[in-house]
């Protein structure tokens, strides 16, 4: 690791006020993807602004449209709290492991947007809205491509406001090694219609329309049956060939439907 | 009955300080004036080093000294070795293509070290790497086991043509042959034996030191034998005369063959740490360990099984191909040999075979042992020929295995492959196996599946390894450079206490708790009187360290030996002392006593005697403290079988191991709760091949893409079932113990059980290893 | 360079580190406390993990200065006047460590798990088990060391 100069933000206008005064300053949510790529002096900040002592960006609060999260709240206490509904605690509970739950954070992980990464399936399925301290971003309009979100420069993620849904559940195959999603299937069924989004498949957690307009005429596992996914544009490694992924988004929504009910 | 002697599933003494933080391990040392060593490592697969300049990296702040190859050189400081030659095809002996500790005309594998950094801290030593500008002309590379030799793949070494470093040949061809064109059916199969990354959870590390006032050097080091690497380092590599030299190898954090070797790190760190006067520390991270820790395995095969009409076999032929990576590690070249070659009988009474291995250089990792060492490789491909083999027949692969068995009443059994078994009734342990896994119900079981969606399989795997390499004039005969006796010291202390020296090194096994139950049994002694030392060249007698599952069977019996010195010189003290005759005296329980009389002698009693020798025989030494040197007559032999049931998720590929059996003959069992560990853990070893771990290179750019735990799959917890766990002992003829290895047999057994079980549940003939879900995936959906 | 406090197994400790310095080099190199191990740099093994603030996390992917403050406890703080934690006692009866160098952090993450499903069984073990990679024992033996520690942590 390169060294840095560390601050720990007291609020979020003072990590902007330091992020803005750095040379190249960074945000540290949980750190579990930043620490390890500075580890591997993969990334050299002058400054390194920490923000977990910001206690407006921690905490879950359910109204009755949904439930907003703050961004700097753990996926321990996501997968733990009632007030989250149980296809987001889902999740929550199958990211990284339990002590990485107990560190890495909704907003660091949306923020870094890893193609493989599981809340952006979530926050698309769902269609949330992220509260930055500038703005608020529909979830559609938030992930921008392969590591690449909406968020500009000096712009810091509050909180993400999920709406109900009638039926919502998601299905994960994690690749063996990384345990991160090969491919996840988040599926949604709410007052405005039928959401279905897929991560880990392509560089970008994306909705899946065809997926989606079949289960809007037929909310069922079957309704999948026969819909093919051309594997052109997949993701393809070592553990899983875009021929493989394109069979999995398929067979794991089928599975998060049966599971939604 | 002597209590916590052999037999006894004593809780070990070492877990007192593993469970509080206590352990020591070759990290946790830190020595006064301590610079940290990083190496400047290739980042191409083959490349030809035109320049290093290194004068940036000498003037970074913190900087204690750069080297290159050329430094240790002009120091005299030999390259690495390998320890072993053997003779192939045409009485040829094997290529040694040299080893420099710094690597200076090309870089042949990603990792290749180019130069060390020594600096005040970590940190400084890799900033002042990033300063060395190495300038290199890129080379194309090969990696894959079946292209090296292939016309026009790039050549690694002048000394080995077509990247060859050895054909080897072993048996009969000319009656193989001749058994195969007579034969009423043949089985082949040709399968691929993954490469591993062993992955001891502790990463390498060094501490050297030097002492001007002693001129000794002092290196602590994660060894699993540190008297053959102060040997090896002193012998060929000429970092200091072995009386001047100290390796202490500390708690060992697991090793697995992989730290058996010398490598360029650690005498890096025993010679610089001179060459600067300032102790030198050097620990690997995960991601070197990845690239630079020698690797395992890595065979391509063909195998052939020629059968009469009854399924019986009469001939086996096999031609493979195994990588050795781009230089000859310690061992290297004995394993998919010697190591290989002399297990292919199995358990079978095949009486004709005939192996053809080459040997080739690659742009990876060196490849040596690495747990089971050569014999998982032949029991996988013939525990795989064998079921296929069932399948050509239409046979049961247990009935097949039974119509060929090497059968109780036969041993000992001279194999047409070197070996000659001593025990082993593999009925016996096959029929334990199969009614432990309740094989007989498998049909409604897998009906049963079948109406959940899932596909459900078993197989069986027969197998049996070699351990306790031996004697030394046999091993030494086939070109192996050391000999593989064992030694041991008991020395009593003056008020009781026994302190035991073993030339064997515990990295895991539990050494310090197994050896000390074979004192108490042997001399009568409470177990807590009994200390276990080992892992440091200054405080016990020479030996050859912990590998090959040699530590009990060899080390234990030398253990027993000086143990029976000390009774035989108890009884010459005791006698005098009980006025009695020499040959009168009894010895058990820790009591020497006069034949017929309640006239006894505690041991311990015996001890003090004979250091404060008042009272005390005419012609007998002082002191009570013995050594031993074991050679063993044979290997030994343990064998079993083992069965996996599978589930198959068609849609998915995943799989999951529903049940696993394993019956075992290890013997005599010292410690059974150890002996149950070192099968779990080779089970595990065996089921991470077959299902999750493989090593792989790039083939067009030659680097590592399985380069750390994201992308090279561990078993964890979730992938493993629980496992259960039996035993089927026969006693060995050679071993006066009665024991035999058991810490690579569940990694020997598992991998070809696991296939079996698989092809099994996907009614195939063959799937590669590991089997991946989407391998997996691919062949249910191609069997429909 | 910044400085930290922090409370280690009780004790008030403080030390003045580079930012870059993780929790882990901390533990080890400044306090010596060598039980918490480093045996990856992907934060997957989990031989470094300790309680911060009575939750298990991964020392190796942590700051030094972010445990500014915090509660932290080791392998080393658990052994309460000389009796072993419930959990190394389950360790040790059950044969659940061989070499010893996961067991640190296995043994913290067990005691995370059982604190919060007090009642486990041998699914949810295996599955909580999953940021800590042993090599030696299998985990069947640690399986069993877990549910034997959670009758005794919960009784």
């Amino acid at each position: 690791m390169y060294n840095f100069n560390f601050h720990a933000a007291s609020s979020l206008d003072d990590a902007v006020a330091k992020l803005g005064a750095a040379e190249d300053g960074t945000v540290m949510a949980g750190g579990q993807t930043l620490i390890p790529v500075l580890k591997q002096r993969l990334a050299n900040p002058t400054d390194v602004v920490d923000l977990s002592g910001i206690a407006e960006l921690s905490g879950i609060s359910a109204s009755g449209n949904g439930v907003t999260i703050g961004a700097m709240t753990t996926h321990a206490a996501v997968a733990n709290s009632s007030d989250v509904p149980a296809a987001l605690r889902a999740v929550a509970e199958g990211i990284g492991d339990p002590q990485v739950r107990n560190r890495g954070t909704l907003g660091g992980s949306i923020a870094n947007n890893d193609p493989a990464a599981d809340y952006p399936a979530a926050l698309l399925g769902l269609g949330a809205t992220i509260t930055t301290n500038q703005r608020e971003i529909a979830a559609d309009d938030f992930f921008t491509g392969l590591f690449e979100t909406a968020l500009t420069d000096g712009e810091i993620i509050k909180s993400v406001t999920f709406p109900n849904a009638t039926k919502a559940a998601y299905a994960k195959f994690p690749s063996p090694a990384s345990r991160y999603a090969m491919v996840g299937v988040f599926v949604a069924q709410a007052a405005d219609g039928v959401r279905v989004a897929v991560t880990g498949a392509t560089d970008c957690a994306h909705r899946g329309p065809k997926l989606e307009a079949a289960l809007s005429a037929n909310w069922s596992p079957d309704a999948l049956d026969g819909i093919t996914i051309p594997p052109d544009h997949l993701n393809s490694d070592i553990h899983g060939s875009a021929e493989y992924r394109a069979n999995l988004v398929i067979v794991m929504a089928k599975r998060a439907v049966a599971a939604a009910g | 009955m002597v209590e916590n002697g052999i037999g006894a599933s004593l809780r070990r003494k070492e877990d007192n300080r593993f469970l509080t933080g206590k352990g020591n391990y070759t990290d946790d040392i830190n020595r006064p004036g301590q610079t940290h060593a990083y190496l400047l490592r290739s980042p191409h697969a083959h490349a030809t080093i035109n320049s290093i300049n290194i004068s940036a990296a000498n003037s970074a702040p913190g900087v204690v000294a750069v080297f290159v190859g050329q430094d240790l050189l002009d120091d005299a400081v030999g390259g690495l070795v390998c320890g072993a030659s053997v003779t192939g095809k045409g009485g040829e002996v094997n290529k040694a293509p040299p080893r420099n500790v710094l690597t200076i005309d090309k870089a042949r594998f990603v990792g290749d070290p180019i130069a060390v950094v020594i600096a005040e801290t970590l940190a400084q030593a890799k900033d002042g790497a990033e300063l060395i500008a190495v300038d290199y002309t890129e080379l194309p590379s090969v990696v894959s086991t079946s292209g090296a030799d292939q016309p026009g793949a790039p050549q690694l070494h002048e000394e080995c043509p077509d990247n060859v470093a050895l054909d080897w040949e072993l048996g009969d061809k000319a009656a193989v042959d001749a058994a195969f064109a007579s034969a009423a059916k043949t089985a082949s199969v040709r399968l691929i034996n993954n490469r591993m990354v062993t992955n001891p959870m502790e990463p390498r590390a060094a501490v050297g030191e030097y002492n001007s006032g002693t001129d000794e050097i002092t290196l602590y080091v994660t060894s699993q034998n540190p008297h053959v690497h102060r040997l090896v380092m002193s012998a060929f590599m000429n970092i200091a005369p072995e009386h001047k030299f100290r390796v202490v190898a500390p708690d060992v954090g697991g090793g697995f063959g992989s730290k058996i070797f010398t490598y360029n790190e650690e005498a890096i760190c025993a010679w610089a740490a001179k060459k600067i006067n300032r102790p030198v520390k050097w620990t690997a991270d995960r991601s070197e360990a990845f690239l630079c820790d020698a690797h395992g395995r890595d065979h391509v095969s063909t195998a052939e099984m020629a059968m009469d009409a009854d399924g019986k076999f009469l001939a086996m032929r096999v031609s493979s191909q195994a990588n050795m990576g781009a230089y000859l590690q310690l061992f290297s070249i004995a394993i998919p040999t010697l190591f290989h070659g002399f297990l292919l009988a199995g358990q079978y009474t095949t009486p004709a075979i005939y192996l053809e291995m080459r040997s080739v250089m690659t742009n990876t990792a060196p490849v040596d042992a690495a747990r089971g060492a050569g014999r998982p490789e032949a029991t996988y491909l013939l525990e795989r020929l064998v079921d296929v083999a069932a399948l050509e027949m239409g046979l049961d692969p247990a009935e097949i295995r039974r119509r060929n068995f090497i059968k109780a009443e036969q041993m000992p059994y001279q194999t047409p492959v070197v070996q000659c078994y001593d025990s082993g009734d593999y009925d016996a342990s096959l029929d334990k196996a199969l009614a432990n896994a309740d094989y007989d119900g498998f049909a409604a079981r897998r009906a049963e599946a079948k109406g959940r969606g899932k596909l459900r399989g078993i197989g069986l795997s027969a197998y049996i390894e070699a351990c306790g390499v031996a004697p030394s004039a046999a091993v030494g005969s086939l070109g192996v450079g050391v000999g593989l006796w064992e030694s041991a010291q008991v020395r009593f202390n003056p008020t009781g206490g026994v302190t035991v020296f073993t030339g064997t090194h515990s990295h895991g096994q539990g050494h310090e708790t197994a050896f000390a139950q074979l004192v108490t049994e042997r001399l009568g002694v409470p177990v807590e009187n009994v200390e276990v030392v080992h892992g440091d060249t200054d405080k016990g007698q020479f030996g050859m360290g912990t590998y090959g599952s040699r530590s009990l069977p060899v080390g234990g019996v030398a253990i027993a030996n000086a143990c029976d010195k000390i009774i035989a010189k108890g009884k010459k003290i005791a006698a005098h002392c009980l006025e009695a005759a020499e040959d009168d005296i009894d010895f058990a329980e820790g009591n020497f006593t006069v034949a017929g009389t309640d006239k006894t002698m505690n041991i311990a009693e015996v001890a003090f005697t004979a250091y404060v020798p008042h009272n005390y025989p005419e012609g007998v030494e002082p002191g009570l403290d013995e050594i031993a040197f074991f050679d063993p007559l044979n290997f030994s032999f343990p064998a079993g079988t083992h069965v996996c049931e599978v589930e198959v998720d068609p849609d998915t590929g995943t799989l999951e191991i529903v049940n696993y059996t394993a019956v075992d003959d290890f013997g005599v069992l010292v410690n059974p709760m150890i002996v149950e560990g070192q099968v779990h853990g080779g089970l595990a070893h065996g089921i991470g091949q077959a299902l999750l771990e493989g090593c792989v290179y790039d083939d067009d750019s030659g680097q590592l893409i399985t380069g750390s735990f994201q992308d090279y799959c561990m078993p964890r917890a979730d992938n493993l079932p629980s496992f259960n766990v039996d035993y089927s002992p026969t006693i060995p003829i050679h071993n006066p113990l009665g024991v035999k290895g058991c810490g690579e047999a569940g990694a020997i057994a598992a991998p070809p059980a696991v296939i079996n079980a698989i092809v099994n549940a996907l009614g195939i003939k063959h799937l590669d290893m590991p089997a991946t879900p989407e391998k997996v995936w691919r062949a249910a959906q191609a069997a429909g | 360079m910044p400085t930290v406090s922090m409370t280690v197994n009780g004790k008030s400790v403080s030390g003045e580190v580079e930012a870059r310095t993780l929790l882990v080099q901390f533990l080890r190199e400044n306090l010596n406390l060598t039980g918490t191990h480093v045996g990856c740099d992907t934060s997957q093994c989990g031989a470094c993990v300790v309680h911060v603030n009575g939750d298990s996390m991964k020392s190796c992917t942590m700051l030094a200065v972010q445990a500014n403050g915090a509660d932290v406890t080791t392998i080393e703080g658990l052994a309460k006047g000389g009796e072993m934690h419930p959990m190394q006692q389950a360790f040790q009866d059950n044969h659940g460590l061989q070499c010893g160098f996961c067991t640190p952090g296995m043994v913290m993450s067990a005691i995370d798990l059982v604190a919060k499903n007090p009642n486990p069984d041998e699914a949810t073990i295996r599955s909580e088990l999953e940021g800590n990679i042993c090599r030696c024992t299998g985990y069947h033996n640690i399986v069993k060391a877990v549910q034997q520690a959670a009758k005794t942590m919960g009784g």
